[in-house]
């Protein structure tokens, strides 16, 4: 029908093997464990890696370190993934947070409509006319940077597409029969919200706040890169990152590149985990 | 008739602009206000041990810092209308000033970014659209992937990490090489500086035009004109000079327009690696040494930006889409 079709032979080829849907959850199921090893992974390896061995600086990736090691000897990928997994903490608490904001602003907007509707809309759109980044740093700097200064700061800059999503699905399940129905028996707004709202919603939620997570782990690192983020004495991504940035110039590559490429997973993980996910929940795809 | 409209269209959009200038003073305001930086301690600096109890008192009231919140609010609020941004402290300069200078530093890679990006982003985009399902579409599309949620800085680390140490192509830091006066640096060696930073921003720009685009075309080869076209034997690349571009370019360039704001957050990192003396360099500074009055400027300029940004792209519409009339929007 269209030039997208693929082939008979493709297809089939494929279909033998894994159909759509299992090759879907086998996709979810893959990144779910390996963010869940990215998370957990550093206290199964311990503190071993932390502690400086000062004969072995600076040395190159090799089998006994495979991301190399740092000017004081410490073991890179150690310290990568203790600071991977930090930073997937903070921004999974930040979105958390982020997404519960967005819901409840969305469905407040959706179905009180009129004046309040137009405030929060009018708010979203102020957020979104703001460099992200500079809102970011503005808050985080308020806060008087630290740990709490970046998760307050990605939780009230995360949001607005949540809310603007929420909003406009409840608005159309407010104009549905059963609703209109519900109102007329003399349910409250609030009842209605809590019975018929919140189930539709959910799994839009869901999907949302994973696909919220690798925003709020990027824009964690770089706060925290930029120096308004995490301290410096913790050993978070972005300022693994930093530290390597000052010691590019004597050419040890590896001190930069490898925590990135490590980040770079982790984020591609979630991006593919929500993806998936909303494949497999939206119903119209989750059949094919 | 038509004037008309333009002058509604004028006026509704300077009033949206002077409600979200409002805006931005309140929050910047509140948040100034609650954090925990103490104005006097930031003014006064090292020197804060020399200063007694009684001077401290002086100095809160010289600047009206007993007086209540909306007080304080509505003094700064006509200082802003008449233009006084307040001065840097760590320029020591008046913050309009600090921000024309960095900014006209900023703009030159800024715009060779966007528009690398915004073209390079739409070549891509029309390729892979047309090839769909091909090899070149599937590298396009990995690419794109793979970019669109890489970090800024890691990817500005590693092409200085290539171009600048390895392959010792580009210079490692600044907007002119060390030990130049800023008067004697030339074209070439400016150049020479801002590629890095800028191609660092455009690819990762190119990413979400590109697969738009490529949505964008699949869509219109797909329809009902184009099967028409194809019967009467028009080629690929006719139906895609022809039919295709017309209808890709609109959403594009809103895209490119509304990808302004990510642009400049982009820069405030980029900056940073390459140690470029910008806009976004200046941004990290001022929140690094605690300087309210540049950062609450750069906060105002950047949501100016943002907002001429999206303002050009609903004009733009009009001269490519006669559809689009103004009195629609």
């Amino acid at each position: 029908m269209t030039a997208q079709a693929v082939t008979p032979t493709a297809v089939s080829k494929r279909a033998r093997l894994w159909n759509r849907r299992q090759r879907t959850l086998a996709a979810i199921g893959a990144c779910a464990l390996l963010l869940i090893t990215l998370v957990f992974g550093s206290w199964l390896i311990g503190d071993a890696g932390l502690n400086p061995v000062l004969t072995q600086r600076n040395q190159p990736p090799s089998l006994a370190h495979p991301f190399g090691t740092d000017w004081l000897g410490r073991d890179m990928l150690s310290r990568s993934l203790h600071g991977m997994s930090l930073s997937i903490q903070v921004g999974l608490l930040a979105a958390s947070f982020s997404a519960v904001i967005g819901t409840g602003l969305g469905m407040i907007a959706g179905s009180f409509g009129g004046k309040i509707d137009a405030v929060i809309t009018w708010i979203v759109d102020v957020f979104f006319s703001l460099p992200h980044l500079v809102l970011l740093i503005m808050i985080a700097f308020a806060l008087g940077g630290g740990t709490k200064g970046v998760i307050v700061a990605v939780a009230l800059t995360h949001w607005t597409n949540l809310a603007r999503i929420v909003r406009a699905e409840v608005l159309q399940i407010n104009s549905s029969n059963y609703v209109q129905l519900s109102h007329r028996l003399g349910h409250s707004p609030f009842w209605i919200a809590y019975h018929h709202m919140l189930p539709h919603v959910f799994p839009q939620v869901l999907v949302g706040l994973i696909l919220l997570f690798p925003h709020a782990i990027l824009h964690e690192a770089a706060l925290s890169f930029i120096g308004i983020g995490l301290s410096p004495h913790t050993p978070a991504i972005g300022i693994i990152l930093a530290e390597a940035m000052r010691h590019l110039s004597t050419g040890y590559w590896w001190l930069g590149v490898l925590p990135g490429l490590l980040l770079l997973l982790a984020v591609k993980a979630f991006d593919s985990l929500g993806e998936n996910l909303r494949v497999l929940i939206d119903p119209k795809t989750s059949q094919l | 008739m038509q004037l008309k409209r333009l002058a509604q269209f004028t006026v509704r959009k300077l009033i949206r602009l002077v409600l979200l200038l409002i805006a931005v003073s309140l929050f910047s305001f509140v948040l100034v206000s609650l954090s925990p930086v103490d104005p006097i301690n930031a003014y006064v600096g090292a020197e804060m041990l020399q200063i007694g109890p009684e001077q401290r008192q002086l100095i809160a009231e010289r600047w009206g810092l007993d007086q209540p919140m909306i007080t304080r609010f509505w003094l700064w609020l006509q200082q802003l209308g008449s233009g006084n941004l307040g001065t840097s402290m760590i320029f020591n300069q008046p913050v309009g000033t600090v921000i024309a200078n960095r900014f006209q530093v900023s703009l030159q890679m800024l715009a060779i970014a966007w528009l690398l990006s915004g073209l390079l982003g739409l070549g891509l985009g029309v390729l892979a659209g047309a090839y769909e399902g091909r090899w070149i579409d599937r590298t396009i599309r990995f690419y794109a992937y793979i970019l669109a949620s890489s970090p800024t800085f890691w990817m500005a680390l590693l092409l200085l990490i290539i171009f600048s140490v390895t392959l010792k192509l580009t210079p490692i830091c600044c907007a002119a090489p060390p030990g130049v006066l800023a008067t004697d640096v030339t074209l070439g060696q400016r150049i020479h500086h801002l590629i890095l930073p800028a191609v660092t921003l455009s690819i990762i720009g190119v990413a979400s035009i590109a697969l738009h685009t490529r949505q964008k075309l699949i869509e219109v080869l797909n329809s009902d004109y184009v099967l028409f076209a194809r019967a009467q034997g028009e080629t690929l690349w006719g139906i895609i000079r022809h039919h295709g571009l017309r209808n890709i370019l609109l959403p594009a360039i809103t895209l490119q327009f509304a990808s302004l704001s990510e642009l400049f957050g982009g820069a405030v990192l980029a900056e940073q690696v390459f140690a470029y003396p910008g806009l976004g360099e200046a941004t990290v500074q001022a929140a690094l040494r605690s300087d309210v009055p540049l950062l609450v400027g750069i906060v105002f300029f950047s949501a100016l930006f943002v907002y001429i940004g999206n303002t050009i792209a609903d004009l733009t519409y009009q001269i490519i889409d006669p559809r689009i009339r103004i009195g629609g929007l």
